[in-house]
Formats: C-alpha cells, sequence, structure tokens
C-alpha cells in the first residue's frame, strides 16, 4: 500500500495530467464533498461506446486531486459498459494507497462523479 | 501561564507514537480527572431519577441535578436558576428558542437578524423559522473580521423581532461586543440571542451585563461531558413560551382531558434529563471557578499571542481573524498556501497534532471568506506555548512534503 502522500500521489496532485475540461461532451458530472468543501466536475467524450477522453476539474485535497487523475488513466479507452462495472472496492484497491475512514470519501469523490457522468450518458 | 495538563488524562495519549498536542478544543474540550471522577461517583453512590421518588436516592440524585444548575446560574450570573434549562448541547438551546418562543409567532410576520459570522446552529433553525413566515437577514463582516454593527443601525426596524449573534466566533475568533449588540436591539424593542458556545468556556460571561435575552452553550466545551447544555433565558420569556417537548416531568397534573404545565424550568425539561451529565457539569464549573475564568481568558491571550507570532514568521499561512490578541479568542483558522486543509491536518495527525479541517459547520462564512475550507487550531487553558510550537513544526513538514 501507498502511503498518502507518496511522491507518486504528490505529484499527481502538483502535475495532474487530464485535469482540463472537454467542450461538448457527452456526459459531465458535478460531485462536492460538504465535509471538506471539495468539488469535482468529470467531463467524458464517448465514442462508438467507449471513453475516448476524460478530464476532470475541481479543488480539493491531494488525495482527491490524486484519485481523480488517477482514475480517469484508467478508464480511458475503455467500453463504457465495462467502466459502469467499476466498484468501489476494485478501484481503491487499483489505487493502492491506504487512507483512513474520514478520506476514503476524498478518494472516492471523483469514482462518484464519474459514476453519475455514465449515469447521465445512457 | 497555567499549568493544568495533568489535570486531564487523556492528555497523556500518544498518537502515532507521538506525545498527543490536543489544539480541537472548540470542538470539543478534554475533561479533567475532577469531572470523571465526579460522573463515577455519581454512578457508583447516588444514581436515581429525579423529582419523581421519595426514597432517599432519589432524593440526592435530585438534589445533585438542581445544583448543578445553581452553579450555572452563578456561573453566568443568572436572577434565578429557574432560567437556566438543561439541554443536549448549544444547537438544542438554539432550537428550543426557535421552536418554543418564535415558531408560534412567526406566521404573523416580523424579522430576525443573524449574522455570516454563525456556526450553522444559529443559521439553520432561523430558516426554519424563516420557512414558517418570518423574514430572516444577515449581518455581514467587515475586513478585519469584526461583525458590521454599523450596518445593524441600519436593518434594524420596528419588524425586527431578535437579533442573534455569536458570542465568539468558533472560525475567526472575533469576540463580539454584546453590549452594544443588546443595547442597539433593544433600543430597537428587538430581543437578543447570543451564542455564546465558543465564549462561556473562556471567559466570564455575565448575563446582566450582555444584556441578553437568551443565550446558548455547551456544556461539552466547557470540560463538561457530552450531552450537556444550557439555555439561559430571562424568566418573563419562560413564562411566556410554549413548551418545548411534551411528556413525564414538563407536566404538573395530567388527566385524559388535558394537561397543566409544570413551571419553569422544568415546563422545558421533558423526561428524565442527563443526570450524571449535570454532576460532571457542575464539576467542570467547579474546576474553572477556581482557577478563574479571568486568569483563563488571560492565559489563552498568550497562547493566542504566541501563534500568531509564530505563524507569520513561518511564512505561507493565510489566517482568518482579527490580529490583536485582545480582541480575540484562542480559535485560530488559516490556510497553508497550496495545500488542502485536510492534507494539513492529516500531515499534523502523523505528529500527533489534532486540529479540526473543514468548513467548521460555518459554510455561509467560508464563501464569505472565499475559501472551500479552512485548518482551525484552537486552544484551552490545558494548552501551552509548546503545543503552538508544536503545531508550527508541524506545519514546516507539511511546506516541505507539498514543497511550498
Ligand atoms: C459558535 C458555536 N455555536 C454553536 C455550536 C454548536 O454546539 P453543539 O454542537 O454543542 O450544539 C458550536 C460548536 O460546535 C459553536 O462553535
Amino acid at each position: 500500500m501507498l502511503d498518502m502522500y507518496a511522491e507518486e500521489i504528490l505529484e499527481r496532485y502538483k502535475d495532474p495530467v487530464n485535469k482540463g475540461s472537454i467542450k461538448n461532451t457527452a456526459a459531465e458530472a458535478h460531485e462536492t464533498n460538504p465535509l471538506c468543501g471539495d468539488s469535482l466536475d468529470i467531463y467524458l467524450k464517448i465514442e462508438g461506446g467507449k471513453i475516448s477522453g476524460a478530464k476532470f476539474n475541481g479543488f480539493g485535497c491531494a488525495i482527491s486531486q490524486a484519485a481523480a487523475d488517477i482514475l480517469l488513466d484508467t478508464v480511458k479507452g475503455k467500453n463504457v459498459k465495462d467502466v459502469k462495472m467499476l466498484s468501489k472496492g476494485s478501484f481503491l484497491s487499483a489505487l493502492g494507497v491506504s487512507l483512513s475512514p474520514a478520506r476514503l470519501k476524498c478518494a472516492l469523490l471523483s469514482w462518484h462523479a464519474l459514476m453519475m457522468a455514465l449515469e447521465r450518458a445512457g | 501561564m497555567l499549568d493544568t495538563k495533568k489535570d486531564f488524562p487523556l492528555l497523556k495519549r500518544k498518537i502515532s507514537g507521538k506525545d498527543l498536542v490536543y489544539l480541537d478544543s472548540a470542538a470539543t474540550s478534554q475533561k479533567p480527572v475532577q469531572v470523571i471522577e465526579a460522573v463515577k461517583e455519581y454512578y457508583e453512590n447516588r444514581n436515581a431519577n429525579v423529582a419523581r421518588s421519595v426514597h432517599k436516592l432519589g432524593e440526592e440524585a435530585t438534589e445533585a441535578y438542581e445544583n448543578a444548575r445553581k452553579a450555572v446560574a452563578k456561573l453566568i450570573n443568572a436572577n434565578s436558576e429557574k432560567e437556566i434549562i438543561f439541554v443536549r448541547n448549544a444547537t438544542e438551546a438554539i432550537n428550543l428558542v426557535a421552536y418554543s418562543y418564535f415558531l408560534p409567532i412567526a406566521p404573523s410576520g416580523g424579522k430576525i437578524i443573524s449574522t455570516v459570522m454563525e456556526h450553522h446552529s444559529n443559521i439553520v433553525p432561523w430558516q426554519f423559522i424563516n420557512s414558517h413566515g418570518m423574514e430572516l437577514e444577515f449581518l455581514g463582516i467587515k475586513k478585519d473580521f469584526t461583525l458590521d454593527t454599523e450596518n445593524l443601525g441600519r436593518i434594524l426596524s420596528p419588524e425586527t423581532k431578535l437579533v442573534t449573534v455569536t458570542h465568539a466566533s468558533n472560525v475567526l475568533g472575533t469576540v463580539n461586543d454584546p453590549k452594544e449588540i443588546s443595547g442597539m436591539a433593544h433600543d430597537n424593542g428587538s430581543l437578543v440571542m447570543l451564542d455564546a458556545a465558543q465564549s462561556v468556556p473562556h471567559m466570564q460571561v455575565d448575563v446582566q451585563d450582555t444584556g441578553c435575552d437568551f443565550m446558548a452553550f455547551s456544556g461539552h466545551k466547557m470540560l463538561g461531558p457530552t450531552g450537556t447544555g444550557i439555555l439561559y433565558a430571562k424568566e418573563e420569556h419562560l413564562e411566556s413560551m410554549e413548551p418545548f417537548m411534551y411528556g413525564g416531568d414538563m407536566i404538573k397534573e395530567v388527566s385524559l382531558e388535558g394537561t397543566t404545565f409544570n413551571g419553569i424550568p422544568w415546563k422545558f425539561e421533558a423526561g428524565t434529563p442527563n443526570i450524571a451529565g449535570a454532576v460532571g457539569l457542575h464539576a467542570a464549573i467547579d474546576y474553572l471557578e477556581k482557577i478563574g475564568l479571568e486568569k483563563i481568558r488571560r492565559h489563552e491571550a498568550e497562547l493566542t499571542e504566541h501563534a500568531l507570532d509564530e505563524f507569520s514568521r513561518l511564512g505561507g499561512v493565510e489566517i482568518y481573524g482579527p490580529k490583536n490578541a485582545d480582541k480575540r479568542g484562542c480559535v485560530i483558522s488559516f490556510n497553508v498556501k497550496g495545500v488542502h486543509p485536510h492534507d494539513v491536518a492529516s500531515l499534523l495527525d502523523r505528529e500527533g497534532v489534532a486540529i479540526r479541517s473543514g468548513h467548521a459547520c460555518a459554510q455561509p462564512l467560508m464563501k464569505r471568506l472565499g475559501v472551500g475550507a479552512v485548518a482551525r487550531a484552537s486552544g484551552y487553558l490545558y494548552n501551552g506555548k509548546s503545543d503552538f510550537d508544536a503545531l508550527v513544526e508541524g506545519l514546516k513538514k507539511v511546506k516541505r512534503v507539498f514543497g511550498v
């Protein structure tokens, strides 16, 4: 398990590769964590049933931002159907960061936003 | 400086192998052994229900409970212990006033003035009253993080039924001047409610001096057990108010046709109260009075001054609150530039330093400050300068980890 403040996480936080937005998206969703005032937007581009582009925007703690960046890396190019099956648990284990219960919500913010966006994409 | 840490068993704990540095007393305070022992002693020797049983234990429990009420009345200089209602927390005290005084008159209109500096517990109950017909308006803050009392004069109108204000902010540390606010409100014929959750634990508060009609505070923030809260209200208001909850203990006589209610304060305390909590709260008040609230206030002012000094030396830290330690309490909200407050708090936790992070139950104030969240360190009588030094050392580490 990675430490929450491992170099990889901090790098992602400081220099996310998937940060930004997409115009004319197939789906977007906004999620907030009222406990910490974090907010996150996810934008998806979908072509032929596949996620061809994914970006996020927002602000939050290192883990919420890094997790969003990593999550979008893993879903790009995948079938919408498959991504919809991605459970919280398997996302967290793929993330591989050891998290206290209070910080789980932060890590899952992007997962919730992604699922909501996919829901809207139909 | 005071030296009371030895009285607080929990402060001997280690967190992540380090000595605990507890800087979250604005959320809830730790308890001295005197309070813990008092609760234990009560359960071991005097536990019974109050105001119901003629047996010896029942008598002793009732006496213990009512003595706690007297101690609270004396602490805040109420005219009589009848003006003290025991509730679960400050939030319930505010709700009691909202439900019992304002809900019945809400449909006939009028206005309530609150402020953007309030804890959610002094906003949301008034939004509820607002939904029943009373207007709700909020007083702003100025650049120096103090209340915009000049504007209060402008927004007070013959319609204004209540001005409800925090005595000390749980975010900014700002200590408002209740005398000034009460003076203006009363001249206008409006009532005044004081949210004293962050003041009564830390300074001498005299309800005659503040001039408030209602005052809410929490026993658990002043060394007492959780589940203890207090509403102070002037006798004349309590007499005219509707009960808050209905059932046992709040009645005088019940028949199937109807009920006459008990006198004050019991009219507002339906059901078996938190007797052990009241006993613990009594011990907490004894403890605070023995040290002296003036001394506690001075101790905290010294801590605040020290902390603000160290913060400014550190650099890269933005502080939301007045700069002058005389005008504020020992509640310091801040942000480390480039680091989210949750990360600040998580990294500090590894050093054994416990602070709050988030919106501190004051989202409208966060919005006004233009931030999503803050980190908040708050001190109390058991903290020393070394605790804030540990915080500053921890913050240096945070800055190193994030390279800011
Ligand atoms: C200023 C202020 N008002 C009200 C409250 C509510 O207190 P409680 O949670 O005990 O009801 C708090 C503390 O959380 C507070 O800081």
